[in-house]
């Protein structure tokens, strides 16, 4: 028995990889199994290597695991990219239909099961992956029942006999792969799991689901990746709530239509990735100074220009904060889980309304388009807080007197009115203005206005700027990240503490304005400091090097090769500090 | 019930004596007045130039944004609100160069605001360089030989890109001007009025007495129909653009919001942020 598992399927581009993972792992996760996926794709529709890898575990997971216990193959550049990642006793399972070859340095068994042949028999060669799905299962030793309402689901729409088919070529190729698997084959039987259903999601689909929840109800965007799906999910939901969703033509006229109906008085959102942050900056430098509340998704992924469009990286960081000409208040969140992704999303429109100003939700390919199991969404912690937004009637003012809609006040946030307000009449603008918010360009106005505008942001609250696991007071290391590298720092974590270094870890929440007071602790009390991050410069060290100082004991652990960190590289690589 | 003075503020424009924007600050007033605006219900939206400051001048909601955005920001305020009247604004530079991609798409997609453009043919707060309107052969601080570049011509393309409301007219015919913005409010759709609006410190081509030689009223032109598309593009190619009136109105195609579905029937900006603990767990149950 063992408590997990490490899976992966491959092929080209276009036939069906994605449906095989994805049969797999809802089943699995209905069992109460907590899965983490990572997808390897192109860009490209037809056609390129992709795979799906999905662990699979009886406890809770947030990182792809160092190795591999079963290849299913639908080609050999499958086996030949991937077997390296097996371990001595890992199974391939092959289509016989491409006369699969065993690559030579591996003890990794290696079985051809004639997926295609299986279910162009029983009717159509698009079954194939479901055959696979079956031989996993006698490896497994899974009763293949666990997918009948999954199959039931998916093809039900289709008729009874499109579902038994389907049924019946998982039970062929278990049967088929069964009889193959000698004595001297390890099974890997997964102990039981606690049944429970959980949630299975990518972060995408948290953050939209936050952005209902917090009264988001209009979304203006451009299709891009790896961020499409918040808005694909946003037009499907969005129009029982009355709300909805433009595709732009572009991404600044995406950000721009968010402000407009933000200054109107609608909870609006755009999402983005990199090439599109880059266009919307001066947008967001114009919500920065008409205080108007504005939430940006920021997906981050490779880069520069088009870069790695289909790959991690955490390399947005430093544009986040410090991307637009001129000087705003801006707040910058980094959720570090799927949970978090939902919890941050809804209280970004807390903060954009409560602070009059850009709110950037970063997130990291890995996060926003891993599909794991997720603990259960606590919608009471949900809550609407809309700041100084006037709604009681307004007196007149004398002489066409503008409202005083960027009064300057100890907290620096002035009361909002919205269009459509009787006496609420100010002007809007990009130009340096006064209080009422005409164009004003006096050395006293300016200071004025600049230094209110800061002052909103001088004392943020925000729930947990760090995540912090500080099981030391005195540690020899500590471990800092942000968005979805949390997960393999934690397996990292303990593999160190079993070899006697002790380790606290800080994963930034709140990456602007940069939570010193909570950080500075953790860094005086650590001998050393590692900031591990998916870019090649450091931004995140270089960050903290600059607000909490103390740079000798920072040490840099990049990885910028397009891929997520494993366990075992962060491991090392500490290791190599000591 | 307002009357145009109540759409005036206490702000005195920046632009040059003489300028056209002056008279398409006052129409805009008239048109609010005569179609039973308050003025707090109506939002102007402009961009960046001279005739960006426009949103300033009107005793209204006003919003300046940034260079070439007035339509996006526009349709973001009326998405959010369907009950506001919300009028874009901008110069010839902000809508047909820098705010060119906005502009057919705004046409295309038919929220329901109107758009007027101040079209001078010269870039003025940067202080005389080519538009997209100048002329082929136009000398300017950027094109000391002349420009080379062909005028596009923005009452065809309006045409092309499925406008529902295209009008012209000449800053200095006020009653008409106001007449049309008027038309373009009653809309139900997008409206792009273009005003000839000369600038009267850097264009001395196109001056006021040229417009008044080269224009045609299309109310002069005999049998001229404002439904027929075939008609408005024929007029338009035959005068060179250089008409005004009401050049093609399609009442039969509904505004976005009306063939939008699900969108709410009230303003947005009045909807019920809270969802209901049912709603969310059946939106949870969905990734089970």
């Amino acid at each position: 028995m063992i408590n997990q598992l490490s899976w992966k399927v491959g092929g080209q581009q276009g036939e069906g990889i994605e449906s095989t993972g994805e049969i797999f792992s809802i089943a699995l996760n209905r069992l109460g199994y907590y899965l983490y996926g990572y997808r390897h794709f192109s860009s490209r529709i037809k056609g390129g290597h992709t795979n799906n890898k999905i662990r699979v575990s009886t406890s809770q997971i947030r990182s792809i695991s160092d190795d591999l216990d079963i290849l299913v193959a639908f080609d050999q550049e499958t086996i030949d990219l991937n077997y390296k990642e097996l371990h001595d006793k890992g199974i391939m399972i092959a289509d016989a239909k491409f006369d699969p070859k065993q690559p030579e340095d591996t003890n990794a068994a290696l079985f051809a099961v004639p997926f295609t042949e299986i279910a162009t028999e029983l009717g159509t060669s698009l079954m194939k992956n479901m055959v696979a799905v079956g031989a996993t299962c006698a490896v497994l030793n899974l009763d293949i029942k666990v997918f009948e309402e999954v199959v039931q689901e998916i093809f039900g729409r289709k008729g009874q006999q499109v579902v038994d088919k389907n049924m019946e070529a998982i039970q062929a190729g278990f049967d088929f792969m069964k009889g193959k698997l000698s004595d001297d084959v390890e099974l890997m039987e997964l102990e039981k799991a606690d049944g429970l259903k959980r949630l299975f999601m990518i972060g995408n689909d948290a953050i939209a689901l936050g952005a209902l929840a917090g009264g988001c109800r209009f979304m203006a965007a451009y299709p891009i990746t790896p961020a499409s799906e918040i808005m694909e999910y946003l037009i499907k939901k969005l129009p029982a709530l009355g709300g909805s969703v433009i595709q732009t033509e572009d991404e600044i006229a995406a950000v721009t239509m968010a402000i407009g109906a933000n200054y109107a008085g609608v909870r609006s959102l755009t999402a983005s990735a990199g090439p599109g942050l880059s266009l919307k900056m001066e947008a967001i430098g114009l919500s920065g100074i008409t205080e108007t509340p504005l939430v940006i998704v920021d997906t981050q992924r490779g880069g520069p220009s088009t870069g790695l469009p289909t790959k991690q990286e955490q390399s947005d960081l430093m544009a986040m904060i410090y991307g637009t000409h001129g000087e705003i208040p801006k707040i910058v969140l980094a959720p570090s889980t799927v949970q978090e992704a939902f919890y941050d999303t809804a209280e970004a429109f807390n903060l954009a309304e409560e602070y009059q100003c850009p709110v950037i939700i970063l997130s990291d390919l890995q996060l926003s388009l891993g599909k794991q199991t997720v603990e259960p969404l606590d919608f009471s912690k949900v809550e609407i807080r809309r700041g100084k937004l006037v709604t009681e009637e307004l007196p007149e003012i004398e002489n066409k007197g503008y409202f005083k809609r960027f009064e300057v006040t100890e907290d620096g946030v002035s009361p909002r009115v919205i269009p459509g307000m009787k006496n609420g009449i100010h002007h809007v603008t990009g130009v340096e203005h006064d209080e009422t918010g005409k164009p004003s360009e006096s050395a006293a106005n300016r200071n004025a206005q600049m230094d209110k505008r800061f002052r909103k942001v001088e004392n943020i609250r925000f729930n947990t700027p760090v995540h912090k696991n500080a099981p030391h007071e005195e540690a020899d290391l500590l471990i800092v990240g942000f968005n979805s590298t949390r997960g393999a720092i934690e397996e990292a974590m303990s593999r160190l503490e079993q070899d006697g270094i002790k380790v606290n870890h800080a994963q930034v929440r709140l990456i602007h304005p940069f939570p010193t007071d909570e950080l500075l602790p953790l860094v005086k009390t650590a001998k050393k400091v590692a900031v591990v991050e998916n870019n090649a410069t450091g931004q995140l060290a270089n960050i903290m090097k600059m607000n909490v100082g103390h740079a000798e004991k920072v040490y840099k652990l990049l990885k910028y090769d397009g891929n997520p960190f494993l366990p075992h590289e962060i491991h090392t690589k500490c290791k190599e500090l000591f | 019930m307002a009357t145009f003075k109540d759409f005036r503020n206490n702000v005195k424009p920046n632009w040059c004596p003489g300028c056209g924007d002056f008279s398409v600050q006052a129409a805009i007033q008239r048109a609010a007045a005569n179609v039973g605006l308050e003025p707090e219900n109506l939002a102007v939206v402009s961009g960046i130039g001279c005739s960006g400051r426009i949103s300033g001048y009107i005793n209204s909601y006003g919003f300046h944004g940034i260079h070439g955005r007035s339509l996006p920001i526009a349709q973001g305020v009326k998405m959010a609100n369907r009950d506001l009247t919300v009028i874009a604004s901008g110069g010839d530079g902000d809508g047909f160069a820098i705010g060119m991609g906005h502009t057919i798409h705004a046409i295309r997609r038919n929220v329901n605001i109107t758009y007027i453009v101040m079209d001078n043919q010269i870039y003025g707060l940067t202080k005389g360089q080519t538009s997209p309107r100048s002329a082929a052969g136009f000398k300017t601080k950027s094109t000391p030989q002349g420009s080379i570049e062909q005028a596009i011509s923005p009452m065809e393309m309006a045409l092309t890109a499925g406008a529902t409301f295209v009008a012209q007219s000449f800053s200095t015919d006020l009653k008409d001007l106001t007449a049309l913005i008027e038309a373009g409010i009653k809309h139900d759709g997008f409206s792009l009025i273009n005003v000839f609006s000369p600038c009267v410190t850097y264009n001395k081509v196109n001056t006021y007495d040229w417009f008044k030689e080269n224009l045609t009223k299309l109310s002069d032109v005999e049998g001229y129909d404002h439904s027929s598309r075939e008609m408005a593009m024929q007029t338009l190619m035959k005068h060179s653009g250089l008409v005004t009136g009401l050049i093609y109105q399609d009442t039969e195609r509904k505004s976005y919001q009306e063939l939008l579905s699900g969108y709410s029937e009230t303003p947005l900006s009045k909807a019920d942020l809270e969802l209901d603990q049912a709603h969310f767990d059946k939106l949870a149950a969905e990734f089970m």
